[in-house]
């Protein structure tokens, strides 16, 4: 075990981005043409590096599996993005906004990267809007504000439900224009197979031209992994269906320490599993709690009549109704963080007071808000004594404006109107606060590779809040990459052009060569998805909301099992230069069996429960998270030795100079 | 339920193509659109045949890589709903569909249903945005952007670029793609330095691309998933006639 050096600058936390940046080395303009870079992935953090940079001078070349680099996930980022610009005159400032995000991630984040996340962040409202991204405005022309999961200030800026989109178009768009300059290469439809490491320094990647199957090698001075989260580890999770962690992997095993594999966020308003057939879940924005208000029955004879079909959420009497979060958590109540909510829905269904056929749904009800404005639009519209209906009425137009289309979206899934029925939510696996290790450059314990957004580990602590993952990936992409990047490059200037037929080159791309050989090869009689369901299931039984020492022993010997299974028994049909879904899935699949033991492994060798990471042995009285800070206020990444079991731990200690340590408290 | 369905299968780009009948057995209600394909694909592939390839990724209507044409209607019989959001509710038991890819001379076929859609980035890249480099913003709030002008840029902003509104279109026509950006920042002050040469640029790819002209159906706005306007399209032409005069 080692001690990693995290490079945060010295100076009161306030000054040292800022004294940082004034000190970093600098590439003039002409060496920066000598100088390529790798982009993988084209997300908010991909596509905003690659486009910053690109505008700098640098040649970038950016990677994405999908079509089009406008698709990444990102995308489908629904309720907003925070800043601390104050412009609700709320008291809201950097200082809040870093409190909110260190405490929400429950002390387990880097303090100065958290403050620098927290300080950039108005800049990045300025960046977009310049872009053109239409960002939810007031009557007056100005940007408008909600308050967001865990927050007790309006400081999320949205454009409806769509904000990722609008965002991820924004850096789109500014990664276009560099393309049309010739200044970024682009290579869709490609994904990365392996990072190919020269003197110990990253020098470029294999990726597989998914339409025609080549391997092709691309050397860079700098590779950047801007590739997202692993939560479909899980299978079910609101991932697109295509995330996947085998950039980051490769990378890993290159070298690259992983940390807090185990820190997973559930999000707490997603649609309830409805079957077997289920690919994926689909999330109801957060945004909604600040209007929902989420219940089960108190008594158990109505939930069982509920689960039974007997009964529906109406008939139950407001007397009859448990408003959980509002009774454990009266100063936050249905806006208590995403960790939080998930964990108490579950403690609810667990205990049997769930409300659809499986038992693992809660209610999550629009009736009081719809009679609470409709009140107010009849007193605008001077509308006396309005009826019942009346009030109805005009308050269901005010919740539609809000939230339409993501009413619209549950009718459409469940085949149930949440106008008359309340809508059933549960828990999902949506992010994953772990990932690669970086410093406070962003650099990997690989030198030369720098990863950026969900696909780092440094932000969130173990617990991301609402509306913040939109907020670093763009503040790694547009303002924090372009400055620190060059500390490395300023040595690259005399370099040259890295070559790609070198010995180092050419085993890796064999190495590739061998493992989609071998995946050919197995000609077992099971599909892809029969493995990866499987796999999901034993992370979300015994790795998700809650977790226990027992549990987690059993989860890494039944993952031990479904891997050599896959090795023997997958089925790929098709060739291997060709375009071949199959085979991507495999690939990726067989990643995520590797990484689901290192999960585990983690979340064993954590003693104490943080943010996400809920070790059932570990819990105060009240059924609440209990910290040990004083064993397990670190960093633990984790060094590939060959297998995951015999993955290496090294520690990179947590100080916190700022905030004192305390125990989360939203009661 | 039960289907019989008639796909188009095409092994790649050069190959020729055909329709293929699959029947599909315990398919449920709450099943989507894909989810069907899912089931149909582990059966091929446990029968150690060649499973549909088709295009998606988000599976909720916003990643814009899905879109086949089921029954001649782009992204199926429901409105508003991409390929992904359409759920097996919307069809009777027993029903037959035919499956085709997007057909457009710009959107050649890969294989089977998936297309190369990248003519859209091409058009995106001739002039689909604002020109700003990062760190050059001024204030958020410092130009403000009436709140109708700012929604109406959000209706425009809404495309997926699913190229749902080309493959509809008797002409083959991006008009309502280009027409959305266009759009978007021309209603928006950020926009309007670059609008000249925006619509020019953008529609001279449109051409160069082999996308055809609009032709007045307005099938892009009854297919779209987002429901973008035509209305849109009579802003790009007044953006178009207000470059050329200017």
């Amino acid at each position: 075990m080692s001690i990693l050096d995290s490079k945060v600058p010295e100076g009161p936390i306030e000054r040292k981005w800022t004294a940082h940046k004034n000190h970093i080395h600098l590439v003039n303009p002409a060496n920066k043409r000598r100088i390529d870079v790798i982009v993988v992935g084209t997300g908010l953090a991909g596509s905003s590096a690659a486009a910053s940079l690109a505008e700098m001078g640098y040649n970038v070349k950016t990677f994405c599996y999908q079509d089009s680099a406008r698709r990444a996930h990102s995308i489908a980022a629904q309720g907003g993005i925070n800043a601390a610009k104050n412009y609700q005159n709320d008291g809201d400032s950097v200082y809040r906004l870093f409190y909110d995000t260190l405490k929400g991630g429950d002390y387990r984040s880097r303090e100065a990267n958290t403050y620098r996340l927290a300080e950039v962040s108005a800049s990045i409202i300025d960046q977009c809007v310049a872009q053109g991204v239409p960002f939810a405005r007031d009557y007056g022309g100005l940007l408008d504000n909600r308050s967001f999961g865990g927050a007790q200030v309006s400081r999320t800026f949205y454009a409806r439900g769509q904000t990722g989109q609008q965002l991820l178009l924004g850096a789109y768009s500014a990664l276009m224009r560099q393309v049309g300059k010739g200044k970024v290469k682009m290579y869709d439809r490609h994904e990365m197979l392996d990072l190919v490491v020269v003197g110990g320094k990253a020098r470029g990647i294999i990726a597989r031209n998914l339409v025609t199957g080549k391997l092709e090698r691309h050397g860079a001075h700098a590779v950047l992994l801007c590739t997202g989260g692993y939560g479909n580890v899980f299978f079910l999770s609101t991932n697109a269906m295509g995330c996947n962690v085998t950039a980051a992997w490769k990378s890993h095993k290159r070298g690259a320490f992983m940390a807090n594999p185990c820190y997973t966020q559930i999000h707490p308003t997603c649609i309830p599993v409805s079957g077997d057939h289920q690919s994926k879940l689909t999330l109801m924005s957060e945004s909604l709690r600040n209007d929902g208000r989420i219940w089960v029955p108190k008594k158990l004879e109505d939930a069982k009549a509920i689960q039974q079909g007997k009964k529906k959420g109406s008939d139950i009497a407001e007397e009859d109704r448990d408003y959980y979060l509002e009774r454990r958590y009266p100063s936050f109540g249905n806006l208590v963080p995403r960790d939080v909510a998930s964990r108490a829905a579950k403690e609810r269904c667990d205990a049997g007071f769930g409300v659809n056929r499986t038992g693992e749904a809660v209610y999550l009800d629009f009736s009081a808000a719809i009679e609470r404005y409709g009140k107010m639009e009849a007193n605008v519209h001077h509308i006396d004594n309005p009826s019942k209906e009346k009030v109805r009425e005009l308050g269901m137009k005010v919740v539609s404006a809000k939230y339409g289309n993501l009413f619209d979206m549950y009718e459409n899934i469940v085949g149930e109107n949440p106008y008359e029925h309340p809508m059933k939510i549960y828990p999902a696996v949506h992010y994953t606060m772990g990932g690669l290790w970086v410093d406070y450059n962003l650099q990997s314990t690989v030198p030369g590779m720098y990863v950026l957004g969900e696909a780092n580990f440094s932000d969130h602590g173990a617990n991301r809040l609402g509306a913040s993952a939109l907020m670093q990936g763009l503040a790694d992409g547009y303002f924090v990459i372009p400055y620190t990047i060059a500390d490395q490059l300023a040595g690259e200037i005399r370099t040259g052009p890295i070559k790609t037929d070198t010995t180092e080159f050419e085993q890796a791309e064999q190495h590739v060569r061998s493992r989609i050989e071998q995946l050919m090869n197995t000609k077992g009689t099971e599909p892809v998805d029969h493995f990866h369901k499987r796999l999901g299931k034993v992370m979300w039984d015994k790795c998700g909301m809650a977790r226990n020492a027992k549990g987690l022993q059993e989860a890494i010997e039944e993952i031990r099992r479904i891997r050599e299974d896959f090795w023997k028994n997958v089925r790929v049909p098709g060739k291997a230069d060709e375009f071949n879904q199959e085979l991507e899935k495999a690939g990726r699949v067989a990643d995520f069996l590797e990484l689901g033991e290192l999960m585990c492994k983690d979340a064993l060798h954590r003693n104490e429960s943080c943010g996400g990471h809920f070790r059932e042995e570990y819990q105060t009285e009240e059924g609440e998270a209990l910290r040990d800070d004083n064993n397990f206020a670190y960093v633990g990444a984790w060094e590939w030795k060959g297998d995951p079991g015999a993955a290496e731990l090294h520690k990179e200690a947590l100080k916190f100079t700022v905030l004192q340590l305390s125990q989360r408290s939203y009661k | 339920m039960k289907l019989t369905l008639k796909i188009w299968r095409q092994a790649g780009p050069k190959a020729k193509g055909q329709i293929v009948d699959y029947p599909v057995e315990g398919i449920s209600e709450d099943m989507s659109f894909l989810e069907m394909l899912d089931v149909l694909n582990d059966r091929l592939v446990r029968e150690g045949q060649e499973p549909v390839a088709f295009d998606h990724d988000c599976r909720e209507g916003i990643c814009g890589s899905c879109g086949i044409m089921i029954e001649g209607r782009a992204h199926g019989p429901n409105r508003k709903a991409a390929t992904c959001e359409l759920r097996m509710r919307s069809f009777p038991d027993g029903d037959t569909l035919t499956v085709e890819p997007w057909r457009a001379r710009p959107f050649p076929v890969i294989k089977d249903l998936v297309v190369d859609r990248t003519a859209f980035d091409r058009i995106m890249q001739a002039g689909g945005y604002v020109s700003v480099k990062t760190g050059q913003a001024p204030d958020a709030n410092a130009i403000p952007v009436p709140k109708h002008h700012a929604e109406e840029a959000m209706d425009a902003a809404a495309c997926i670029g699913c190229g749902a509104c080309v493959a509809t279109c008797p002409n083959g026509s991006a008009m309502l793609f280009v027409a959305a950006k266009v759009s978007q920042f021309a209603l928006l002050p950020q926009g309007h330095a670059e609008r000249k040469e925006r619509v020019e640029r953008m529609l001279a790819q449109m051409d160069t691309e082999g996308f055809g002209a609009c032709s007045n159906t307005y099938a892009c706005e009854a297919e779209c998933p987002k429901q973008i306007s035509v209305e849109h399209i009579a802003r790009l032409n007044r953006e178009f006639v207000r470059a050329k005069a200017l």
